[in-house]
Parts: C-alpha cells; structure tokens; sequence
C-alpha cells in the first residue's frame, strides 16, 4: 500500500571529471513509497529547479532495467540495496521514514566522472569494438537452422548475454576490473559455433583493450556477480581465462 | 486546416506482380561501384534496430558513415527494451505460414492503412533476418533438438514468432552493435555519442548536413555528407507517460517536417494493452509486460459490479473472485482468436469494460491478467521458464506477486505507427533524406502487430536501405565533400542558437516536466483511446494554450554552452507540443475509425471500429506550411490492387 | 598467481602430512627432518620454495598498485560488501602481509634452528643432524608460541579457503556446476590442511596444559 516518507540525500555534486566534488545534502519530503527510486530523483529536481539551482545529472534512459543507463552508487551498493534490478527498478519501499541515502557515483578509473552521479563509460564500447562481435557481413548468412546449436549451449549463450553493459561489476569490484563484463561477450560467442572461429582472436584482443583501457585485475571476489543486475555468472570469468590461456598457449 | 490542393505524391512502386516488385527493383536499380563509394558520406541518426543495422551493412559497403547517437553508448538506444519477439515467415513450425501470410495478416492488422508493396518486401525479407541475426551469434531460444523455437503473438494464427527470453530486443540490438562496432573498429563508421540532432540542412533542394547540440559541451557542431538517413524512433513521449525511454523523442523527425518533409499518418499511436498501470502523480514512465504474456495469461475482470467495487476499495483480491464471476472478456467477445487479438483491440476492450465501471484497482483503471490456470495446467516451472524475468520485474515494481496474485494492466501508448512520409526507396519528400525504422510512416498502416517493430527495423537497416539509397547517391557519385562553412549550415546554426537562447532568456516559473505532464494529460484524454471532435478541438484549444505557457513561462537553469539536462529536455518539449497538434489535426480529419485511431463517432453496434474506405483510403501526408501557419494535406491514396479490403474480423 | 599459489598449496599439503608424525612418531618425524636436511635435492626444493614465495608476494604486491591504480583516486563513502561475497575474498593482502609476518618468525623458530644449522655445519666442514621433534617441542613448550602459531594458522585457512579455487577459477578450471563444487572442495581441503597443521600446537597445549 501506498505511503510517503521523508528522507535525507547526500548526493554527489561535481562540475567536471577535473573539477573536485562534494557531497550535498537535501531534506526530500513526501516520497511515494510506490515510486522509484529514479521519481524521487526526478522529485528531487523538480525541488532544485524550484529554488531555481541546477538539478542534479544522472544517467537514465529506459527506465525498466534493460538499456544499462543508469548508474547510481546507492549506500554502498551499485543500483542500490535490492538484488537483480538496476537502479531504475529500485522502489522507495525498499526505504524507511528518516532513512540517510548516500549517493554516489560510478568510480574508477576507466569510468571518469562527467557531471554529478553520470560516468563516462565508453571504454565497455571500445573493450566491444576491440573484438566483442562475429566478422560476418549483411547477407548471404545460410539459413538460421543449418546449424542446429543444444538447447542448454543456447541457453547458457544467452545468460551470458543477458549483460547490459551498465558497469556496476566494475563499479561494485575493489579492483576496478571489467572481468565479468568482457568474459560475458567472450563466452556468449564462444559458446556458439557461430562466433567459435573467432574465440581465440577475440579473447586476446579485448583482454588487452580492456587492460590498455586502465581497468584492474580480476581476483574472484565474486562482488561483480553479486551486484550484477542481470545476474551474470562468474564462470563466465573462467571460461574467458580457460580461451585467453589456450589462445596463449597455441602462441 | 487547409484543404489539399492536387499535389502529386509519387510513392515509385515497382512494376509487376505483388511477389516480384522487390526483385525488379533490386534488378533494375542504380549501384554505386566500390572505389565510389569511399568518397560518399552518409549521416545516419539513431543507432536502434534501424540505424544501428543501417550504419553497419553501409558501413560494410565501404561508404563513409557518420552515425549519431544521445545516449552514451550505441547500445541503450529504446529498442533494447523490445521484450516478445520478431516476426518471420520461415514456417519452421509447418503451421501453414508463408510470406504471403505474414503479408497478410500485418495488412489486415494494419486496418488496411498500409502500403501493399512495402509490406510485402518486409515480410519477403523477414527470413532474411533470422538468418542474418544467428549468423551474428543472437542466441535465440531453441528447441532440445537444436532448432530454433517459435511462440505465437497477437494477430496472427500461427507460431511464427522468434525470441530470446523475454530480452528480444537488446539481444537483436546487440547483435546490430557488435556488427557496428566492427565497422567503427574497421574506421568506415564514426560514432558520434550524446550528441542531439537539432536541424537539417538543406543544400540545393537537397538534404546535405545535420546540425547537432553536443550534449557534454553544449556546443553545436555541424556535419556535412551526400545522404541523411533519420532512424530516430517515434514520438509517443507526447503524452508523456508512455513506454518509450525518458529520452525517446520526435525531435529530429520534426525538423525533418519543418525543412519540408510529409509527416504521415501522426494520429496513428499504438496503445499497448499489458502494461502496468499508474501509481501516482510522480510517475515519470510506463513499463509495458510483453505480448508474449498473452499466449498463457487470460484477461478478465469481475461479472458483478459489486466485486469491481470490493476490488477497487482494497475489500478483495483477484483471487478472491470465483470461476463463474469471472468475465473474460476477450474470450467472449473474440473467441477465434481470445487473448491474442491485437493490441487496439484489446486495449479498446479493456477501456470499455473500465469505462462500465469494472476496473480491479484502486482507480479503477486496470484489468487482471491471470496465470492461475497456465500454472494448473503446465506448472510453476514451466510458466517461470517462460516469463520468470517479465513476472521478477512486474513483483520489483509492483510488490505483488503474480504467481500468487493475478497480474494488473492497463493500456499505455507504446509505439506510433505515423512518422515520416517515404517512398518505396525509405526517401522523404527530401531528396537525400531517408528515413528509417519507428520514425517513418511506412509499413504497420494503423496498427501494428507485435513483434512486427523489431522486423522492420532491421529489414529497412540491413536490408532495404543499403540498396535503395545506391539508387540515390548513385546520382552523386560528382559531388565533392561539403564544407560545413556553407551559408546553409551558419544559417542553420545561427537559427538554432537563437532557439535556444530564446528559450533560455524565458526564466519563467514552470520546470520543464510539469508542462510535458499537462501535455499528455490532455493528449490522453482527447488524443488517446478514444477521440471525438468535440475533444479533439478541444485538445486543440489547450495545446495552444501549452504552447502559449511553455514558450512564455519555462524556467531553464543553467547555461546553454554546458552541459544542460533541462534545456534538452525544453527542445524536445517544444517540439512535442507541436507534434500533439498535427497529431489532433490528423485525428480530426480523419473521420474513420481505424487501428490505432478510433473515432467514437464511428464504431459498429458492437463497438468495433468502423473504416470508411470510400473516403479515407489514403495516407494523410502533413506538409508544413510555417510557423502557427495550418499545415497542408496532400493523400497519398492506398489503392488495394492484390488484397480484399474487408471489414476486420477476430471473431 | 594462481600457479605459485597452487604450487604452494601442494606444499603446504606435503609439510601438514610431515608435521603430524611429530605428534605420532618423533622418529618418522625425524627421519624426515634427516632426510630433508642439507642435501642438494633439498636445497634445490628450497630455493624452488623461496622463490615461488617471493613471485607469489612480488606479483600480488603488482598486481594491488594495478588494482588501486584501476579503483581511481576517490574512494566510495559508504562501502558495503555485497552477499555472498567472502570478507576473505577482499582481503587476500591483508591476510598475506599477516602470514608473511609469521612466516618470518617461523623460518627463524624451526627452519634457521634446522636446515640452516646442517648448512653452516657443512660450510664449517662439520656434519650435523638435527632432531626436528625435539626442536618443535621445545619450542611448544611456551603457550604463547602455541597460540601465536594457531593464530596464524587461521590465517592461512582464510587465505587458502579463497586462494583454493580463486587459483582454479583463474586458471579456466570452472563451470556453473563445477563452481559451487570446487568451492566447497577447496574449503574442505583447506580444513584439513589447516587441522593438520593446528594439531600440532593444540597437542602441546593440551600437553602442557595436563602435565
């Protein structure tokens, strides 16, 4: 059932990625418990434009946790203190009346800072262009059921693509590694016969573009997995170190 | 509104028999031969299904592509959050489908609004799309066998319908992207990020440039090449709460109308009917429930009104209700084809039965899609192998739990079948513009079929753009590279920078989003489900007044040359404010019930909608005629040479 | 990494068997105290030995500056660790620095009172045998050394209960069924090295503790 509550936001101002930042705080009254989290955002603008002061920048888009847009580092936890959503999915009953709520940023190096809580992450496009696909032009494919692929092969292929690319492994990961989203793509196209030609190739190449690209080393923490919205396995990881360390090998 | 004089609108349709135009054209057509092709620019906006397909396979051609995107990476454009499914006529399933069929049944879906030709190439290369997408490791489900799987959508008596889980849509975009990535990493792409388009130029009658606010610097650039292709998705964030992304917007499509481009068909918006329905005054957007969830869910709401008020005051659940005092609707007024009659259909009906007064929530605007029966009849395990991701995000955002709990929907605006008016060739009334995808006009008439989107998207990016526009630029293989220093850029990026700092000299009182909420209020109700000319010229009234209000009371924070949420957002509104009055001009002339257009005025006993072929058998092409000035109809008449027009017909 | 750390892991495997016979038979023990003594397979085994340790420690050293490199220069305000998720797991250097230490004092208890004494013997032309039970039971005989010894034996359980499968996961060695299996292998396994180990000051407690 539907109530409000009042809440206390310290939220994270910053101009530019050089400039220095600063927590802010502001007193939101009469959130809807049935909104989410990014409406009470939104509320809180609405607040900030009112007293005529510029509205916080985040990033947002589709609001039903499939883009991978949004990106707040909600007490503690990237998308916040609820498993398997992103922050747009987050709901204000997950907080109480009188809670504090810190927000912050995506941080690490590979993420610099924009404005505010929005994150420059083109390093997960140039970690894709580096390799992420299958070399195959616009026509003449054969036909889709020539290759017959085992039920649980395509599945598993899919949950490894079921990433959105949003960085909360990255930004959840003490070493700021890209592990688990780069191991995603690698093992979706290896697992397929469709992108196995390529296996080798392609996990050399965005292993090195993500390590070119200042992102940290993968120790199995296991924290990527357990913030990841979409639930993306760490043997995902495992199976990107089993073709990185043959393609090596084959060297 | 000004009456059409006879302007001539050629639409170039091949010759020959329905099944033949497409290969006739491809036959005859114009090509650019290779070592050309790398002195040829071509500007795609958007990096959807369409753009993103488009940007890739031009790219792989060996042009030079300028691909343009708002959001920060190519990936999150709002195809991604396409759940069910696209449509193909493989008929894997030896269910009798065929490319006729899938023809077929898109016309009629489309109320008999749609163009015969184009339809038929987009379901003739439907299959193309399947092979190509597997071919790019899109890990569709598949059968334990290893063949690929099908379900069954709205519209449509056969399974022809291909899926990955309910993430269809990411995981086509996807594989658009990877494809795309390739050509940026090969250097025949260049990606442009957050950045926004906000007007065409115009060179010589020819479209030749874009203009674009940079959304991290606030700086405007300018971009010149041979051909802009626009795929920029629809406008259906006029009415504000809707289910495209907090981003989605008509702009670029509208500055294309304002440089002399036909808008189409505008009063054609889809209203989809699985969505869940609004919570409060907060609500910043609407989360759809995928089509798909009609194949096992069953819609009903109470028989007796008493029970509708119990359920309204929290008094009962849905599960308190027995059997018998169930009404499915649906099934009882469509029983060929029950839940899974298309989507005006359904939502129609479940704005009927809210209208009586049987709504099941606390107000009273929403109906329930059961599962209890599919978990009886296949178990807990199987419906949650089917939709468990799509019932994980109805409990997040609703708290309720549909296994237990019967799901609550309601309609909301999700997809507009109008846009762009093109050709056969996917060129606009501008030579050199295309348009592509959502934001053109072309293939769903007034409705459009589920999992038909994703379809089209990518058969017009990978598959009929990347021959049709050869046709076009084969003609500019002399042209040299344009300066962006051309009068006609300054021009236009003098112009822009006024907008803006008109808009940011308002300092008026009101934020932007509280003017884009009244805006879909009356969208809604004059310009949604149900139109009638008394609203409809009411609407028009209002939105005159909105724009009058916006444009004299906005209050934008901030600098221009900066980064600025807020004055994006007040570009976007301005335009969307203009969109909802072409939108209420086209309802209005439109004296016809029709798909996604229904006209009270014009329904059978039954409460169907009621064409009027004799008058209305055209595409309403809008031409701007200037500022405050009443736009200009010319028709572009549908002359059905290959199909029965009939009355539609799901029961 | 994952290849010095499972090398020492089947070391620390071989020492734990050694170590008990100190409680079950002094003289097996001391037997292999003799023979593990100052030959030259033994020294090779022991600068093989000391070698994996300094990679092991120089790497993971590497690989941390990397790794506070890619963490950026502003650090979260609130840090919360996510479920599931080991504090071990996050604390690998932590653990490693505290077992480094008492490695320190252990290589000065037990190593420097036995293979080094038979080596300087041999530099100095003499040959000399040293009684290893004797050596650990004297030292055992402190209570303190006792605890001390278990403290840091914990220490290296936690280490090894992630080092364990972290170092297969690395080396590719896992599945979505096999992952939860190794983890469960590998703290199984390094429960048993690790009461191996702790048997033996536990004994001498009890020992001291009875008589």
């Amino acid at each position: 059932m539907e109530k409000s509550i009042n809440i206390t936001l310290k939220v994270w101002r910053q101009r530019g990625p050089k400039a220095p930042g600063k927590f802010e705080t502001y007193q939101l009254g009469n959130v809807s418990t049935d909104s989410s989290f990014l409406e009470m955002m939104d509320q809180l603008n609405e607040q900030l434009i009112a007293e005529r002061k510029e509205p916080v920048v985040f990033d947002h888009d589709c609001r039903e946790g499939i883009c991978g847009m949004c990106s707040l580092y909600i007490n503690g936890h990237p998308h916040g203190p609820d498993e398997d959503i992103t922050t747009c999915q987050l709901h204000m009953r997950k907080f109480k009346d009188g809670d504090v709520i810190t927000v912050e940023p995506w941080r690490s190096h590979g993420f610099p800072v924009i404005r505010d809580l929005m994150v420059d992450r083109s390093a997960f496009d140039k970690i894709i262009q580096a390799g992420g696909y299958v070399s195959v032009n616009t026509g003449g494919a054969p036909d889709a059921n020539a290759t017959p692929i085992a039920k649980p092969v395509a599945d598993l292929a899919m949950d490894a693509a079921s990433c959105i690319g949003c960085g909360a492994c990255v930004a959840a990961c003490k070493n700021g590694s890209a592990m688990l989203f780069v191991s995603a793509k690698v093992s979706q196209l290896a697992l397929l016969p469709q992108g196995k030609v390529e296996a080798a190739a392609r996990a050399k190449a965005m292993v090195a573009k993500m390590d070119e690209l200042g992102f940290g080393n993968c120790t199995n923490t296991g924290a990527c997995e357990a913030e990841c919205p979409k639930n993306v396995s760490i043997s995902n990881i495992a199976r990107l170190n089993r073709e990185f360390l043959s393609a090596k090998f084959k060297d | 509104m000004a009456t059409s004089k006879k302007t001539v609108i050629d639409s170039k349709i091949p010759e020959g028999a329905l099944s033949e135009k497409w290969t006739n054209y491809k036959a005859h057509q114009k090509l650019v031969n290779p070592s050309n092709k790398r002195r040829l620019d071509i500007i795609v906006v958007g990096t959807g299904l369409a753009g993103a397909s488009a940007a890739a396979s031009l790219g792989e051609l060996g042009f030079n592509v300028l691909n343009f995107c708002i959001q920060d990476s190519p990936r999150r454009a709002h195809s991604i959050a396409a759940q069910g499914g696209i449509n193909a006529a493989k008929n894997y399933q030896n269910d009798g489908d065929s490319v006729y069929r899938l023809y077929y049944d898109t016309i009629k879906g489309g109320d008999y609004r749609a163009r015969e030709a184009n339809v038929y190439r987009l379901a003739e290369v439907s299959n193309n799309i399947i092979d190509q997408c597997v071919a790019q490791g899109v890990p569709f489900a598949r059968e334990y066998g290893g063949t690929l799987a099908n379900r069954s959508f709205g519209g449509a008596q056969v399974s022809r319908t291909f899926y990955a889980k309910g993430q269809t849509g990411q995981q086509l975009l996807l594989g658009a992207y990877s494809a795309l990535s390739r050509q940026v990493k090969k250097g025949s792409v260049k990606l442009f990020t957050r950045r926004e388009m906000l007007d065409l130029v115009i060179i010589d009658g020819k479209a030749r440039g874009i203009i674009v606010r940079n959304l991290i610097t606030g700086k405007i650039e300018r971009y010149a090449a041979h051909a802009v292709v626009i795929g920029t998705g629809g406008y259906g964030n006029t009415f504000f709460l809707s289910t495209n992304a907090m981003g989605s917007n008509g702009s670029a499509a509208w500055q294309a109308y304002k440089k002399g481009a036909y808008f189409a068909n505008p009063c054609y918006a889809q209203i989809h009917p699985t969505c869940i329905p609004v919570h409060g005054t907060n609500q910043s957007k609407l989360t759809l429930m995928s089509e798909s969830l009609r194949n096992d869910g069953r819609i009903w709401v109470p028989k007796k009104l008493e029970d509708a008020k119990a359920l309204q005051a929290g008094k009962l659940k849905g599960r308190d209700i027995p059997e018998e005092d169930r009404d499915y609707y649906l099934e009882r007024r469509y029983p060929a084809f029950g839940n899974l009659v298309p989507r005006d259909v359904a939502s129609r009906a479940a704005k009927e039965r809210c209208d009586a007064g049987y709504g099941v929530n606390n107000t009273g605007l929403a109906v329930f899609l059961d599962f209890s029966e599919a978990i009886n009849r296949l178990g807990k395990d199987v419906v949650e192998a089917r939709y468990g991701n799509l019932f994980q995000m109805y409990e997040k955002i609703t708290d309720s739990n549909p296994y237990e709990e019967p799901m609550m929907i309601f309609p909301a605006i999700h997809y507009t079948m109008g846009g762009i008016w093109v050709d056969y060739e996917l060129q606009t009334s501008i030579p050199g513009l295309f348009c592509i995808g959502e934001a053109n006009f072309s293939d769903h008439g007034a409705n459009r079929l589920g999992a038909s989107a994703l379809m089209q998207g990518l058969a017009d990016g990978y598959f009929v753009l990347p021959y049709t526009i050869q046709n076009y630029l084969a003609d500019e293989i002399r042209t040299p590279r344009f300066s962006t220093e051309l009068p006609e850029f300054l021009e236009a990026e003098k112009a822009i920078n006024e907008r803006i700092e008109k808009l940011m000299s308002i300092q008026g009182q009101r934020s932007v989003d509280s003017i884009h909420k009244e805006l879909g209020l009356v969208m809604w109700d004059f310009v949604g489900m149900g139109r009638n000319a008394e609203g409809l010229k009411k609407a028009l009234v209002e939105l005159k007044r909105i724009k009058q209000e916006f444009w004299t009371n906005v209050f934008i924070p901030g600098e221009a040359k900066d980064q600025n949420v807020e004055l994006e957002k007040a570009l976007r509104l301005a335009d969307f404010i203009e969109i909802g009055q072409l939108m209420a001009t086209d309802a209005l002339h439109r004296e016809e019930s029709c798909g996604g257009h229904f006209r009270e005025e014009y329904q059978t006993p039954e409460g169907e909608a009621l064409r009027q072929d004799d008058k209305f058998s055209y595409v309403g092409c809008w031409k701007y005629m200037g500022e405050d000035q009443e736009p200009q109809l010319i028709k572009e008449e549908l002359n059905y040479e290959f199909t029965k027009v009939q009355q539609r017909n799901y029961k | 990494m994952s290849i010095t750390g499972a090398a020492l892991v089947l070391f620390l495997t071989f020492h734990s068997i050694m170590n008990i016979f100190v409680i079950i038979s002094p003289e097996v023990y001391d037997a292999i105290c003799h023979f593990l003594g100052a030959n030259w397979y033994a020294l090779v085994g022991t600068m093989g030995l000391a070698l994996l340790v300094v990679v092991h420690i120089c790497y993971a050293l590497w690989l941390t500056i990397q790794n506070k490199m890619a963490r950026g220069a502003n650090s979260y305000q609130v840090k919360a660790r996510p479920k599931g998720v080991e504090w071990a797991s996050q604390n690998m250097l932590v653990l490693g620095v505290v077992i480094c230490g008492f490695l320190c004092l252990h290589l000065y208890n037990f190593w420097a009172k036995m293979q080094l004494v038979e080596l300087m013997g041999i530099i100095n032309g003499e040959e000399i045998h040293v009684g290893g039970a004797a050596v650990v039971q004297n030292l055992f005989q402190s209570p303190v050394y006792c605890i001390l010894y278990i403290v840091w034996l914990v220490a290296l359980w936690l280490h090894l209960t992630h080092g364990i499968w972290s170092s297969l996961q690395t080396l590719g060695w896992s599945n979505n069924t096999w992952l939860p299996r190794i983890k469960c292998i590998s703290n199984i396994y390094a429960t048993i090295i690790m009461l191996l180990f702790v048997a033996i000051p536990v004994y001498y407690l009890i020992v001291n503790l009875i008589s």
